[in-house]
């Protein structure tokens, strides 16, 4: 009998292609964005894992106030006992950037360093030596084309990392010392204590793939909502498509339940229906998801790069749990979309007339329900806006607006429905006009719904990325205020090169810093001298009066308003600084797009404090037009290689740059949630075409031109879609504001200004107008089309 | 004559379902049209209405033939001079009562007394409701009310009864019968009861294609 059942069920589809269809792109395209998200941050996870074994994985000793160690303090704990290993950590520029380098010791390391396995890869006397090979995955192997005699591709190595002998690393990375010092495992039970050895020394645990991940989370979590809100839009599809089809099977059900089929029954064939829809649809999906991952991931991998120096691979491995979690959500999500609609043939009264009007009458009802619910949703927002404080609070004070403004669209709708009916004229095609959308809101509002989170998603984003642009192209001009910035090739270069450009030049400003933990994480450390360049141009948020006079004086300190924000530090507060010194703090400054902790010292204060500073950058002031002058005259005079020479305008388009490919990915998930709430508008129409012919038959019998009902078909689409985009705008600019001001500071450590850009409401609403125009234009060509026959059958049908 | 239908012919593929039908009505006059389910009876009413094509012959309403007619000069010609009542009632479920009652005639820039048309109807009560809000006999009335509404020439009315049991449609088809005689149209009532028929000025039975 359950094989009959199914096949009577199963018929629905066959006589209804395009419906099937609405439903498997809803699941399809609901689980492609989901699972094409998942991807990526899979990959980004594995890759920091890679780089957190290679670069991390064991106990360390290091120097600390943040200097290299030398040669002789190795040879001397290595006399009293300590196995360690010594490594040199730096950076080369390869041709699209710079690429992290990995000095190593092969005779002394431990054989457990994942650093060994590349090393397997090759004979030894062929690595070691300064001149030895640079081993590198694939796609860092072709970033490193400008060393390629010596670079060797090998499967496995951290993305973004080069592995080398450490005589080698030094060379290429202009340190003379050792970065750090390895703790091999099963030290000897006598051994001299380090504080002995070398009391400038301290150990460090193992770093993990934690560190990376905390510090990416905020992006991991922005993609995964992107995911969340395209996966949310699909099953509304989804919802619509399932919720028509009971409607449209009512009969059937009820003819069954009348034969004997037990609610139970009937369920449980509906239920493996879905299965098997969602299996075929998760199925196409994850294959869209697939494309999508390996078409995102390349601006994926160059934002995590240019934002958080974190390395990932730019091609897809992909797991088979991914596979499978992929089928499991889209499985979730049919039984999400479908669970209505699955309660009430659960609850179907065999006896109960068919109701063709059964949404349209619940419409208030549910109304009220979803105002209920919205109401429930701006709670909880405003509880995790208050009183949360991390990332997650930001994202659920997010989500709960979005979702009490979609639940709030139908009744919202509804009024401003009312309103146009009074502010219009009167006559019976504008009031039918009128009434017949309103009555058609709730056919339609599952799709609104999707159009509005979409729409709100998109003013939001791009109010988010503008103001974004904007604050960091004019904090771009206040920051690179130098003409020109220098550095040199090694430390024995500096005193001939500020001998050689200062008669050529207005002011020389050393940019020289060291890197140190800043009460308890990572941070940079910079000086910089009294000079009227920053006086003028440096971006301040809050300062003490006479901020600059004591940078002149030797006294105080300028934080980055990350740690302000980090360690609730403002101006007047006491800054504890590496090395058990004290500093007071003068001023806070913007600092975008650096995610560490960041301390502006007066130049003096810094050589004196950290005498082993690097001092190779430098900031030149002089008349604009002087600059290529300048630049071939270093470059004849001391060889500088192009990257060590860069003026101002190149450094802005670089650093604009790196800002827009950041924001290429938002844009792209923008667009792809934007065109799946296209196709939910479309799908939705096209269905309800179907379900429209008995409402409109009637108005064509009494005199009404099918091509006049056409165009009045059209025309209410557009309405409908000008309606949600006037609802968007304010949700769109919440959710920018929740983004600028909550998320962000969670996020980054850093609030940005909000500037509103109308001009891109504009386009926008140009877009939705003409996605809904074209939603609404091939019903209603249909209808202007139709047969008089078709319209006819409506009449002949119902007796 | 408001109505002249000459010679026309249907075929639906190769099944013929009117064969040469011919008939005219005067204004004022009320025709009862009958026959078996699938005789055609509503297919001719459809083809009056410029509803639906004819195979052959010719179609006159108010002095103007069908077949030269445009799609939208026929949907013209039936708001301003035809009005149709269904069997489903077909009202429109958007609008109220009252509006339902006045449509046509406000699509036509015809004013309607609705309190009068309403009480005519025993609709006084029910103007502000919904059409989902009456019972079958109730949106009978409002469809009726709204074809004589707009003061047609000619009013097509197909098994308006049908749906109705026979009490409510006596009084349905009395009402329909009166209201077309006070508003001077003709009108056209397809009907399978015999009974109702035969309280039309004229009656017409459809048999295999011809009138007998």
């Amino acid at each position: 009998m359950s094989c009959t059942v199914l096949l009577t069920l199963l018929s629905h589809w066959k006589r209804r292609p395009f419906q099937f269809l609405t439903l498997v792109l809803g699941l399809a395209l609901a689980t492609a964005l989901w699972s094409g998200v998942q991807a990526i941050n899979a990959e980004a996870r594995k890759s920091y894992d890679d780089a957190a074994s290679v670069l991390g994985g064991e106990t360390t000793l290091s120097d600390k106030t943040g200097r290299v160690i030398s040669n002789e303090t190795f040879v001397a704990l290595r006399q009293n006992g300590w196995l360690v290993s010594p490594v040199v950590d730096g950076w080369v520029f390869g041709t699209d950037g710079r690429v992290r380098i990995l000095g190593i010791d092969p005779l002394t390391m431990s054989r457990l360093n994942p650093a060994g396995t590349a090393m397997a890869e090759v004979e030894i006397f062929e690595f070691m030596g300064d001149d030895g090979l640079i081993l590198a995955a694939p796609a860092t192997a072709r970033r490193l084309t400008n060393f390629a005699p010596r670079v060797r591709s090998v499967e496995g190595i951290a993305p973004g990392l080069a592995i080398m002998d450490i005589a080698s690393a030094q060379t290429l990375a202009g340190i003379e010392g050792i970065s750090r010092l390895t703790l091999l495992p099963n030290q000897p039970f006598r051994q001299t204590l380090l504080d002995e050895v070398a009391p400038e020394l301290v150990r460090r645990s193992p770093e993990t793939a934690d560190d990376l991940a905390r510090l990416t989370d905020s992006f991991h979590l922005n993609l995964t909502a992107f995911g969340l809100l395209s996966f949310v839009v699909g099953l509304f599809i989804v919802n619509g498509a399932v919720g028509l089809a009971f409607e449209q099977r009512r009969p059937v059900f009820r003819t069954l339940r009348a034969i004997g089929v037990t609610p139970g029954h009937l369920v449980s064939l509906l239920v493996l229906e879905l299965i098997f829809f969602a299996f075929f649809a998760g199925g196409l999906g994850i294959g869209l998801g697939y494309i999508v991952a390996a078409a995102l991931l390349p601006d994926v991998a160059a934002t995590l790069r240019g934002l958080y120096g974190a390395n990932v691979e730019g091609t897809l491995t992909l797991s088979p749990t991914w596979w499978l979690s992929g089928l499991a959500i889209a499985v979730l999500g049919a039984a999400l979309a479908a669970a209505t609609s699955l309660l009430q043939v659960a609850r179907l009264n065999p006896l109960a007339t068919a109701h063709p009007r059964a949404w349209a009458r619940a419409s208030s009802r549910t109304m009220r329900m979803q105002l209920s619910l919205a109401g429930i949703a701006t709670l909880v927002a405003l509880v995790a806006g208050v009183f949360g404080s991390n990332l997650m609070s930001g994202f659920t004070l997010l989500g709960g607006l979005l979702i009490a403004a979609a639940l709030t669209l139908p009744t919202a709708l509804s009024g401003l429905l009312n309103l146009g009916e009074r502010l219009s004229g009167s006559g019976p095609l504008v009031e039918w006009f009128w009434a017949d959308t309103r009555q058609q809101l709730p056919g339609l509002s599952l799709a609104l719904m999707a159009l509005l989170l979409a729409l709100a998603a998109n003013i939001g984003v791009s109010t988010m990325v503008g103001s974004f642009r904007l604050t960091f192209t004019g904090w771009l001009d206040q920051r690179l205020a130098s003409e020109v910035y220098i550095g040199a090739e090694n430390e024995n270069q500096i005193d001939a090169l500020i001998a050689f450009v200062t008669p050529r030049v207005d002011a020389v400003l050393p940019i020289w810093h060291t890197d140190a933990d800043i009460l308890g994480a990572p941070g940079e450390i910079y000086g910089v001298v009294d000079h009227p360049t920053y006086r003028q141009n440096w971006p301040l948020i809050v300062a003490s009066p006479d901020v600059w006079d004591g940078i002149g004086r030797n006294e105080g300190a300028l934080i980055n308003e990350q740690l302000s924000r980090r360690e609730n530090l403002s101006p007047g507060d006491i800054l504890h600084m590496p090395g058990d010194w004290t500093t007071t703090i003068a001023g806070v400054y913007s600092d975008y797009g650096n995610p560490l902790g960041q301390v502006i010292l007066p130049l003096q204060t810094l050589i004196s404090r950290y005498p082993q500073v690097d001092r190779t950058d430098f900031g030149l002031r002089l008349d604009p037009e002087g600059v290529p002058g300048l630049r071939d005259a270093l470059t004849e005079e001391f060889g500088l290689a192009p990257e060590n020479i860069v003026d101002q305008a190149s450094l802005k388009a670089f650093s604009l740059g790196i800002f827009e490919r950041t924001f290429a990915v938002s844009a792209a998930l923008n667009v792809l949630t934007l065109s799946v709430a296209a196709v939910a508008i479309l799908t939705s129409l096209l269905t309800l075409a179907a379900l429209r012919l008995p409402q409109l038959a009637p108005v064509w019998a009494i005199g009404l031109p099918r091509q006049t009902l056409a165009r009045i078909e059209f025309f209410r689409a557009l309405v409908l879609a000008f309606l949600t985009f006037i609802l968007a705008v304010p949700v769109g600019l919440v959710l920018a504001w929740v983004l600028l001001s909550v998320i962000n500071v969670e996020a980054f450590g850093w609030k940005l200004p909000m500037y509103l850009f109308p001009a891109d409401w504009i386009w926008l609403l140009a877009l939705s107008l003409l996605t809904a125009g074209l939603a609404g234009l091939w019903p209603a060509r249909q209808l202007a089309k139709r047969p008089p026959a078709d319209l006819i059958r409506v009449f002949v049908h119902e007796r | 004559m408001v109505l002249t239908v000459t010679s026309v012919e249907k075929r639906f593929g190769k099944v013929s379902i009117l064969n040469g039908v011919s008939l005219t009505l005067a204004a004022g006059e009320a025709v009862a049209l009958t026959g078996e389910s699938g005789s055609g009876k509503s297919t001719l009413l459809h083809m009056i209405a410029g509803l639906e094509p004819m195979d052959a012959g010719e179609i006159t309403i108010n002095g103007k033939a069908l077949e030269n007619l445009r799609d939208a000069e026929r949907a013209t010609l039936r708001r301003e001079n035809i009005g149709i009542i269904f069997q489903q009632f077909n009202l429109i479920p958007s609008l109220t009562v009252a509006q339902n009652l006045s449509f046509q005639a406000r699509l036509t820039g015809r004013s309607v007394d609705i309190d009068a048309l309403a009480s005519s109807l025993g609709l006084t009560e029910h103007l502000a409701k919904y059409p989902e809000q009456l019972s079958g006999g109730q949106q009978q009335r409002v469809a009726i009310g709204r074809a004589v509404a707009a003061s047609p020439k000619l009013i097509l009315a197909d098994e308006p009864t049908g749906n109705l049991d026979e009490a409510t449609g006596d009084a349905v088809f009395d009402l329909l019968v009166t209201a077309a005689h006070d508003k001077g149209a003709a009108l056209l009532i397809v009907t399978h009861s015999n009974r109702l028929a035969s309280r039309a000025d004229r009656r017409l039975h459809l048999r295999h294609g011809h009138f007998q």
